[in-house]
């Protein structure tokens, strides 16, 4: 029936949408993510952000200026002049803070190769084990959780202490003891032992999801097995790779207990320093303004993983 | 002069019948082909040939072992016991990827990765062959399945039909020696399938090259096939022409499971050689049918009667054999055709249907109305399992 001049009958399904200016539950229900968002991320950043515009006084608080709720305008325009960026000249002017600043996303880099080269045969083995089997290594990976993370790094120190479980294991099998902890190697196998989980989680989805008829029809136009990994299994799992690998780094770059605990003094990480700022030398504003530029920094690798979650999305 | 008269079956006469030619060599060679899954039988000792430039279709419901048969051909599987040979060569032990044939599957499976030109190289650029006859093949490919404009797309920008049609120029541009479809049509909606089924058969005589289609659609095995394979439980059923398996089907089970049938359980009282002549409670004058083969009187056989083979009456025909006598219990209508639901005094319910030839009937056929049923002793299959 094309449309004519009588009056359509009214259709019943209308009523189901929300009348003209009334914000329907879903659409307040939209609001609070960004309240969340707004109290407990805006506002702190903004604080530190703040405080990385300060100068360092001997006080408490040790810093200033401090807004005088009191002076009205004038003291908001009083307190807006005192800001500046000389924490922030003092990073440039400081190389260690530089060196720690490359130095943590050589470790973030590095830990996140190390993760993908033993992440992905483990997701990809589990992938192609019968899905009972599958939930038993599913329950592996995600088992350590249920342990403190403090307990686990801990853990560590005994296993690698110049009198641990490994060298005492060494010394059965007649071979001489090595010196891991308090250097980088521990702090690469704590970090590789922390976010193994992270790396393996998001790849074993991409491969679980796989369409073994894929695998087939590769086999069937002539691709080895082999073959069929280089030209099917792993380009399809690509963007696994990449949210393993962002979830792993950008946490990683910022990480702090790990290199505090076993890593040595001459470990240099931004997390380490922001603390060494904050609570050996009291400088709040340096601490916040490294702690600024390490965000910005990560902005970045952030923003490609929304990308790549959004990109994920639609393909499902 | 005295030989038997020779039913002329169904309406196509088809030169091509390599089977039908004892030095032909068959293309591929099922002997005594049996896969077992645990303590199932898929396939059970199934010995089948099929010739060059054939159309084979594997017709049977789900699980009946006509995927499992084709999957072993592709060497997804490998049978339990007996012997696939193609082209002479043995198979066994071969993986899929040395095997010259190609499937297309049933999900079509498309690399979500590649484009559309890509999926099409797949296989080309997996035989190294050079690049520039890569791309003319592609293109040869893209023409060839009506899809020019759609080499950059990516699988999930296209429609049911057109992914169709991209899986199946996937395999075919390898030039394997057979082309394995596994229900090739099964996502179509109606119409598109119908178009698609002439549109295979066309494409097949085009390039000659040999197809296996698994199916359990009869209308799809039917249209595009030149032989038919109906399969049941692992075994084989029934091989012949589409014509051959619809209207002289061997068994009760294939008559019933290719369209739909009428079946009068009888015992046989005359064989004179060309009439058999069977009597039944359900028809008084009798049932005759002509038959070639002999079936030993005093035996129970069953009468099979397709419903258009079925003439309704509203007068009542002369008495004699083939005459039922029932009332309408229900009537189909589906524009071609009606069906005619007449139930028998006995209680059963005999299947007629009739072409809608004309517009106007002088006297329609209602609801309850007294009819009588008649059909021709050569419309008649004798089945005797």
């Amino acid at each position: 029936m094309t449309a004519t001049g009588a009056p359509r009958p009214r259709r019943p399904w209308r009523r189901l949408g929300r009348p003209r200016g009334n914000p329907s539950w879903e659409a307040r229900a939209a609001f609070l993510p960004y309240l969340w968002l707004g109290l407990f991320f805006l506002a702190p950043f903004l604080l530190v952000a703040k405080l990385s515009l300060s100068d360092v006084v001997l006080a408490i608080p040790p810093y200033a200026p401090r807004l005088d709720w009191g002076a009205g305008l004038a003291g908001l325009a009083a307190f807006v002049q005192a800001l500046d960026f000389e924490a922030y000249a003092r990073m440039g002017q400081d190389g260690l803070y530089l060196a720690a600043y490359l130095s943590s996303l050589k470790f973030a880099a590095v830990a996140t190769l190390i993760l993908l080269l033993t992440g992905y045969p483990l997701a990809y083995g589990m992938a192609r084990c019968r899905p009972s089997v599958r939930q038993a290594l599913l329950m592996a990976v995600i088992l350590p959780f249920w342990t403190s993370f403090l307990i686990r790094v801990y853990a560590w120190i005994a296993i690698l202490k110049p009198a641990g479980l490994l060298n005492m294991a060494l010394s059965q099998v007649g071979l001489p003891p090595v010196d891991i902890l308090n250097t980088d190697t521990a702090v690469y196998i704590g970090l590789v032992y922390a976010y193994l989980p992270f790396m393996v989680l998001p790849l074993y989805a991409v491969l679980e999801r796989q369409d073994d008829s894929l695998l087939e029809a590769a086999a069937d136009l002539g691709c080895t097995p082999f073959q069929t990994f280089w030209r099917v299994t792993f380009p399809l799992s690509l963007p696994g790779v990449a949210a393993g690998a962002l979830l792993c780094f950008i946490p990683m770059v910022g990480e702090f207990v790990i290199p505090d605990l076993l890593g040595g003094s001459g470990t240099l990480m931004l997390g380490k320093t922001i603390w060494t700022e904050f609570f050996s030398n009291r400088d709040w504003p340096a601490a916040s303004a490294v702690a600024i530029v390490l965000l910005a920094t990560l902005v970045i690798p952030i923003v490609l993983f929304q990308r790549q979650q959004t990109k994920l999305m639609e393909q499902r | 002069m005295n030989a038997k008269p020779r039913l002329n079956i169904g309406a196509v006469r088809s030169s091509f019948a390599p089977w039908a030619d004892p030095l032909a060599k068959p293309l591929v060679r099922f002997d005594q082909v049996t896969k077992r899954f645990g303590g199932e039988t898929a396939v059970d000792a199934v010995s089948l040939d099929i010739y060059e430039g054939e159309f084979f279709a594997l017709l049977g419901p789900s699980g009946c072992g006509k995927t499992t048969l084709m999957r072993m051909l592709a060497g997804f599987e490998e049978p339990d016991a007996g012997r696939i040979t193609l082209a002479g060569q043995d198979l066994a032990g071969q993986p899929p990827h040395l095997r010259p044939v190609n499937m297309m599957f049933q999900s079509y499976a498309l690399f979500p990765h590649l484009s559309v030109a890509q999926n099409i190289a797949f296989g080309l650029r997996q035989q190294k062959r050079p690049k520039d006859e890569v791309a003319a093949r592609v293109d040869e490919m893209l023409a060839l399945v009506r899809l020019e404009g759609l080499a950059h797309r990516k699988p999930h920008q296209l429609s049911g039909g057109q992914r169709q049609r991209v899986a199946l120029a996937r395999a075919i541009a390898p030039k394997p020696k057979m082309l394995l479809l596994d229900e090739p049509l099964g996502a179509l909606d109606r119409k598109l399938r119908e178009e698609t089924q002439f549109e295979l058969m066309a494409l097949q005589q085009r390039l000659g090259m040999t197809f296996l289609i698994v199916t359990h659609d009869q209308e799809e095995a039917m249209i595009t096939a030149d032989r038919i394979a109906v399969m049941r439980a692992g075994q084989l059923a029934q091989i012949g022409r589409p014509a051959e398996v619809y209207e002289a089907p061997n068994s009760r089970y294939v008559a019933d499971f290719i369209g739909d049938v009428n079946l009068f359980e009888a015992r046989v009282t005359e064989d004179d050689g060309d009439i058999i002549r069977l009597a039944s409670p359900e028809a008084p004058g009798g049932l005759e049918a002509i038959e070639d083969d002999e079936v030993p009187v005093g035996s129970t056989a069953w009468l099979a009667v397709r419903p258009e083979k079925m003439r309704v009456h509203l007068d009542p025909p002369p008495p004699g054999p083939n005459r039922l006598e029932g009332q309408v219990a229900d009537i189909g209508y589906l524009g071609d055709w009606t069906t005619y639901l007449v139930e028998l005094p006995g209680g059963r319910t005999i299947r007629a249907a009739r072409a809608n030839a004309s517009r106007v009937v002088d006297r329609p056929v209602d609801w309850d109305d007294k009819v009588w049923l008649t059909f021709a002793p050569d419309s008649a299959v004798v089945l005797t399992r």
